[in-house]
C-alpha cells in the first residue's frame, strides 16, 4: 500500500508532465525548454518510488528524511529558473541588438528612398 | 505609382563622415523642446552631424527631429537610455565619425558647451572627455538636490576606489568620445543607468576618461528617468551593477 506523501508527489509529477506535454503539443513550449521539465518530472518519480538514494541522501545531510524529496524538487526546480534566468538574458541582448539594428536601417531606407527621389530610375 | 527602383550611386557613409563629429541627442517625449536644442547645437557647432535617437517616444519628438534636419534613428520601442545612447555611437562608429557628443535632449546640458569638450578631447590626452557640475569655479547651475547629490558622492566613491580615478560628477552623461572611445562604447555600453557604469568599463578597457568643468541647467522639460521612489533601487542596482562590472569578462577588446 502506497503511502499519502509517495501519492501526492506522483500526482504533482504526473501533472507537470501532463501539462508539459500538452504546451509543447499545442506548440506553445518549445521541446528544447520542455527537456528540463520534462528530466525533472521523470528524475522525481524515479526517486519517489525507489527511495533508497532518498535514505542515502538524508542520512549525508541530516534533512529530515520525509522533507528529502522536496528539497531535492526544489533544487530541481532552481536550477530550471536559473537556466531560464539565462535564456532571458540572451533574449533581452538579442532583442535591444535588434530594435538596433532597426533603427539603423530604417534611416538607411529613408535615405535611399529620398535619394532615388532626386535621382529617378531611367525608364525601361 | 510603384516603383521598383535601383537607386543612383549615393553616398550614404562618406557623405555624412565629412562633418567627422556627430551629435548624439537621445530623446523621450521631447517634442516640444529638441527642435530648439537641434539648432543651437548647430549654431554652437556647425558642420557637425545631428543625430536624434527617438527612444520610443509617444509624441512627436521623431518626426519634429527630422524636420529639424537631425539624423533621426526611431527605435522601434523605447529601449532605455542606456541602449538608445549606444545606438548613436553604433551610427558614429559604422559611420566612421572621428568625434561623437552625447548631449541629452531635456535641455540639462547647453549645447554651447561642445566646442569645449571637443577641443579638450583635441588635446588627445584622453579618449573621453566628460563635462563635469562640480568641477565649474562659480556655485552656479544645477547640481541636483541634496540627496541626489549625496547619492552621486557615493557613486564617485565606490567608482574611485574600483578605478583609482575618482571621477567628481559619475552621473554626468555629457560628453565628448574619440574614435577609440566611439568604437568602445558601441559594442560595449551598459543599459538602464549607464553612466556610472560606463566609468568603471572604460577604465577596465584602458580607455582615458577626463572630467571638464561643464555648466548644467534644470532640465527644459520631461520627466527624470530617476524619481524619489525609484532611487533607493537605483542607487542598490548601480552600487552591485559597479561591482560586477569590475569582475565581468569584457565583451569587446578594442
Amino acid at each position: 500500500m502506497m503511502d499519502r506523501q509517495t501519492l501526492v508527489g506522483l500526482i504533482v509529477t504526473l501533472g507537470i508532465l501532463l501539462g508539459v506535454l500538452e504546451l509543447v503539443r499545442r506548440r506553445r513550449l518549445r521541446e528544447e525548454y520542455s527537456l528540463l521539465w520534462i528530466l525533472t518530472a521523470l528524475a522525481l518519480t524515479v526517486l519517489n518510488l525507489w527511495s533508497a538514494p532518498l535514505d542515502w541522501f538524508a542520512a549525508l545531510t541530516g534533512i529530515f528524511r520525509p522533507t528529502v524529496l522536496f528539497v531535492i524538487a526544489v533544487g530541481f526546480f532552481l536550477l530550471i529558473l536559473l537556466y531560464y534566468s539565462t535564456v532571458l538574458t540572451r533574449l533581452a541582448d538579442q532583442n535591444k541588438d535588434l530594435a538596433q539594428e532597426i533603427a539603423l536601417l530604417r534611416h538607411e531606407i529613408e535615405q535611399l528612398r529620398r535619394a532615388g527621389q532626386d535621382h529617378p530610375p531611367a525608364e525601361g | 505609382m510603384i516603383q521598383t527602383t535601383v537607386p543612383a550611386p549615393i553616398q550614404i557613409a562618406s557623405g555624412d563622415s565629412a562633418a567627422r563629429v556627430v551629435v548624439i541627442i537621445p530623446a523621450y517625449n521631447e517634442a516640444g523642446h529638441i527642435a530648439q536644442i537641434i539648432d543651437r547645437v548647430r549654431a554652437s557647432v556647425p558642420g557637425a552631424a545631428v543625430c536624434v535617437i527617438n527612444d520610443g517616444s509617444k509624441d512627436d519628438t521623431g518626426r519634429v527631429a527630422a524636420a529639424a534636419g537631425a539624423i533621426t534613428l526611431n527605435m522601434p520601442f523605447n529601449v532605455g537610455i542606456g541602449a538608445a545612447v549606444q545606438t548613436g555611437f553604433l551610427y558614429a562608429y559604422r559611420h566612421d565619425y572621428a568625434m561623437a557628443v552625447r548631449l541629452d535632449g531635456d535641455g540639462q546640458h547647453p549645447p554651447e558647451i561642445i566646442p569645449a569638450l571637443l577641443e579638450a578631447l583635441q588635446r588627445g590626452d584622453a579618449d573621453m572627455i566628460i563635462g563635469s557640475r562640480f568641477l565649474t569655479a562659480e556655485p552656479a547651475g544645477y547640481r541636483g538636490t541634496l540627496p541626489r547629490r549625496i547619492g552621486i558622492r557615493l557613486l564617485a566613491w565606490v567608482i574611485g576606489w574600483l578605478t583609482g580615478e575618482p571621477p567628481t560628477d559619475p552621473t554626468s552623461g555629457l560628453l565628448a568620445a574619440n574614435r577609440r572611445a566611439i568604437a568602445f562604447c558601441a559594442h560595449e555600453y551598459p543599459h538602464d543607468y549607464p553612466e556610472p557604469e560606463a566609468r568603471v568599463l572604460m577604465h577596465r578597457a584602458g580607455l582615458r576618461v577626463r572630467e571638464v568643468p561643464a555648466a548644467m541647467r534644470e532640465r527644459l522639460g520631461g520627466v527624470s528617468s530617476i524619481t524619489t521612489a525609484r532611487s533607493v533601487y537605483y542607487m542598490s542596482k548601480v552600487l552591485l551593477a559597479l561591482l560586477l562590472d569590475a569582475i565581468r569578462m569584457p565583451r569587446w577588446k578594442g
